[in-house]
């Protein structure tokens, strides 16, 4: 049965983990999401599911735990916040180059280096781009919800299985600390079946199978990566997913995901009180990124404001959709700071209304 | 009907959990809520405060920074959020160590003395409570019954002992608040 | 290339006294002439076919000269980032309990870049085996210093001999995990000779069946020869292993079911 919960953004990945049937969690400490494993480890998940969950040394070696129960086609999944996340680059990659399915929570904090602990949005780049080092990258869903928080953990691991790829919920510390109402989906079962490449044990009825990222042959390994890439242009084209609010007969339009869409819903409607016809396009995926939709709205609109709590990142892949169409400015606040939905409005009105 | 509130204070006087039961109440009534903390250094004693809305439609921004009403449990939130009150609105404060008192002429200010009333209660952990009842007073947005709900689902259960007294202190509030000023309505 | 049949035709049922293990595949491995890991590789393989557990048997590899060990066992392998064998393994069997899980590490994997993972998992009393090939080198990189090079000893960085001065003291990985409460057997073996490998074996097997019991982590460290990151013969770099490498590393028992050894 349905659950409806008042639960922080933390506590509903948890429990959706739990619900979702994942098989482990693999994590350390860190602000702002250390109620992540507080709340699986209050919640004994061992008793209710089987689920494993343990504490590792480092974010290096909760990674790489991921890695060990991903390839044997376990629903693994760990979180951490900015710092950590960095240090899990390494074995993301690797986990790309094996092509294992898992699900990575980087509950986002400003920075660079130590930072702060609130909230912000400079990871995108790290995120979408791969993070780590070679070609790959990870499929990115961005909540903007608590009740998002808890959904993406289940369609994170569908999607992270569909494509035996790594998948990043890039969400931060406001959503993170922040509490709503959230329905709780129904207990699934934890798997019975394991993919066939999982090792599992080799059986005389099958080769034995390696799950590795090595491959010293350039040919083979260059065929590897065209074989992702491949993996990739479909994600781009069947895995889209985005949402907008008022574009119909917007003049301006803002691009914003997570915390700062969920802002910039207010100042559309501040600013449509205010007789600016404002729109707001929310990328939901920000790998794929819904370059087509954007192209589209930006024949349409006479500006674009993208709104980041970060220096401009995102805003980088608007202009790449938008190909020049039009004028493509970004508006944020850094370090933890959270724009306002008044300063959003100003902002446009700097920008385009002088 | 959207009611957006600032609740701040110290660590410690139960801000969060102000919020949080408050935002139950809201729940119990099938309205949308959001709680949003100050997260970090300040939960360890310094300052705390908690953004909370309830609404009868999706709520856009959890983040603001004009409320509706603004609780107010110290003289540092007095001075940081006094402003940001929107004109008509409320603020409601407890005069305990408050040395400067609400200066604004355009927005509807209450006090109410709950350190004191705790005190004599003799029980400093239904403080907040008693608050509540004050803003609720002060402002009905959910009723009684479902306040009381609220408690019992923000309450572990091994503490659902302390129910009654919970649900005493909010009557009191509503018994002691009081009005310092209201603007005149054009 | 000899056809099986042509095999068959000269050695008949009666007369084997010696066949490789199935549970190693035909690939030709890629190791020098007269190094260890060939050896250390079958030892593990035919304790895997005398268990009959190769169906329940999941290794983990490292990178290093072994990292091409999933081509030569016919099991199920992960191939493990630089130290992260440890993590790795931990979560196979937390996840698969009843599976026997172990890693294969050299120096520089599971005694530099992996420390904080190799004790962690030896500290959890992870059910678990450890084989640690110890060469004092890095092999597969071209020879250069690692943290078990000797005092004095020549490397590709430490090309004047180690001064432990500037570059640190070797170091005792082994010794140090016994002393954690997590480790159940640890123990220190050599391949250079037939005795030892028949010692090593044991060993090796100890490992295994100790996953049954359920009490930590069992760690076999092998002292092996590096002839070409030594710059020297098969037959001299095993001399000089037992003359250099063996005081500061002596083989045998170090901890038995979880007391050390020679300790009351």
């Amino acid at each position: 049965m349905k659950e409806l919960k008042l639960m922080k953004g933390n506590e509903a990945i948890a429990e959706a983990a739990i619900r979702a049937g994942a098989d482990a969690y693999f994590g350390y400490p860190i602000t702002p999401q250390s109620e992540i494993l507080e709340y699986l480890m209050a919640e004994k998940p061992h008793e209710r599911t089987g689920m494993v969950v343990l504490q590792a040394e480092s974010e290096i070696a909760a990674i790489n735990m991921v890695y060990g129960g991903a390839a044997c086609g376990r629903k693994v999944i760990t979180s951490s916040s900015s710092p950590g996340i960095s240090l899990k680059q390494e074995g993301l990659s690797y986990i790309a180059g094996s092509e294992l399915p898992c699900v990575v929570v980087n509950v986002v904090r400003g920075g660079p280096g130590l930072g702060t602990i609130q909230p912000a949005q400079s990871d995108y780049f790290q995120a979408v781009k791969g993070g780590g080092h070679g070609d790959y990258r990870l499929i990115v869903l961005a909540p903007q919800s608590v009740q998002e928080m808890a959904d993406f953990v289940d369609l994170g691991f569908e999607l992270a299985f569909k494509y035996r790829n790594p998948l990043m919920i890039l969400t931060d510390g406001a959503l993170g600390q922040m509490m709503e109402k959230v329905w709780l989906q129904e207990q699934k079962p934890r798997m019975k079946t394991f993919p066939e490449w999982a090792t599992t044990g080799k059986t005389p009825d099958r080769e034995r199978n390696i799950i590795t990222s090595l491959d010293l042959d350039s040919a083979e390994q260059e065929k590897f990566n065209m074989k992702i890439q491949e993996k990739y242009r479909k994600m781009e084209a069947e895995e889209v997913r985005f949402e907008t609010t008022d574009t119909e007969d917007a003049e301006y339009l803002l691009v914003a995901y997570g915390t700062s869409a969920r802002i910039c819903q207010k100042s559309v409607r501040l600013a449509r009180d205010k007789g600016i016809k404002a729109g707001l396009l929310r990328p939901v995926t920000l790998f794929p990124f819904p370059k087509k939709i954007l192209s589209e709205l930006a024949g349409k609109v006479r500006g674009i404001l993208t709104v980041e709590m970060s220096t401009g990142q995102m805003v980088e892949d608007v202009r790449l959709a938008v190909e020049g169409k039009v004028q493509v400015e970004h508006y944020g606040r850094m370090g933890g700071i959270i724009p306002s939905p008044e300063d959003i409005v100003d902002a446009l009105g700097k920008n385009f209304l002088k | 009907m959207t009611e957006e509130i600032i609740i701040a204070g110290f660590g410690g006087q139960g801000v969060l959990s102000m919020g949080k039961i408050l935002a139950y109440s809201g729940i119990m009534q099938d309205q949308e809520v959001s709680w949003m903390p100050s997260y970090g250094p300040e939960m360890r004693g310094g300052t705390a405060n908690v953004t909370v809305i309830l609404s009868d439609e999706p709520i856009s921004s959890p983040i603001i920074n004009r409320f509706d009403t603004a609780i107010i449990l110290n003289q540092q939130s007095m001075d940081k959020f006094e402003g940001s009150v929107k004109a008509g609105g409320l603020l409601l404060y407890d005069g305990n160590g408050i040395t400067r008192h609400p200066e604004r002429k355009d927005i509807r200010v209450y006090r109410v003395d709950a350190a004191e009333e705790a005190a004599k209660m003799e029980s400093a952990r239904i403080f907040n409570m008693i608050v509540l009842g004050g803003f609720l007073k002060v402002k009905p947005l959910v009723k009684i019954e479902n306040v009381r709900k609220g408690i019992a689902e923000s309450l572990p259960e091994r503490h659902h002992g302390l129910i009654p007294l919970n649900e005493k202190a909010v009557l009191r509030g509503m018994e002691i608040v009081k009005q310092v000023f209201e603007p005149e309505t054009k | 290339m000899v056809e099986n049949t042509g095999i068959s035709d000269i050695v008949k049922d009666e007369n084997l006294v010696y066949q490789k293990t199935k549970v190693l595949t035909d690939k030709v491995m890629h190791y020098c002439p007269g190094c260890g890991h060939g050896t250390a590789h079958r030892l593990i393989a035919e304790v895997i076919e005398e268990m009959d557990i190769q169906a329940g048997t999941i290794g983990v590899t490292p990178v290093g000269c072994a990292v091409l060990m999933y081509n030569y066992l016919d099991i199920d392998m992960q191939e493990a980032a630089h130290g992260r064998a440890p993590a790795v393994a931990t979560a196979i069997k937390r996840l698969m309990p009843d599976k026997y899980v172990f890693t294969y590490q050299g120096d520089g994997d599971l005694a530099a870049i992996g420390t904080a993972e190799t004790i962690h998992a030896c500290n959890r009393g992870e059910n678990i085996a450890v084989f640690f090939i110890n060469n004092g080198i890095y092999g597969m990189t071209g020879g250069q210093m690692a943290p078990t090079t000797l005092s004095g000893m020549k490397s590709s960085t430490s090309p004047y001999g180690r001064d432990v001065q500037m570059m640190g003291n070797p170091l005792k990985m082994t010794e140090l995990v016994a002393q954690l409460p997590g480790t159940w057997y640890v123990t220190r073996q050599a391949v250079h000779t037939p005795a030892s490998v028949r010692k090593a074996k044991k060993a090796i097997r100890q490992a295994f069946e100790n996953q049954k019991l359920k009490k930590g982590l069992s760690l076999v460290e092998i002292v092996s020869n590096c002839n070409s990151g030594w710059k020297m013969s098969p037959v001299e770099a095993n001399k000089w292993m037992v003359e250099n490498m063996f005081p500061f590393y002596p083989p045998g028992d170090i901890k038995l079911e979880g007391k050390m050894v020679g300790k009351e």
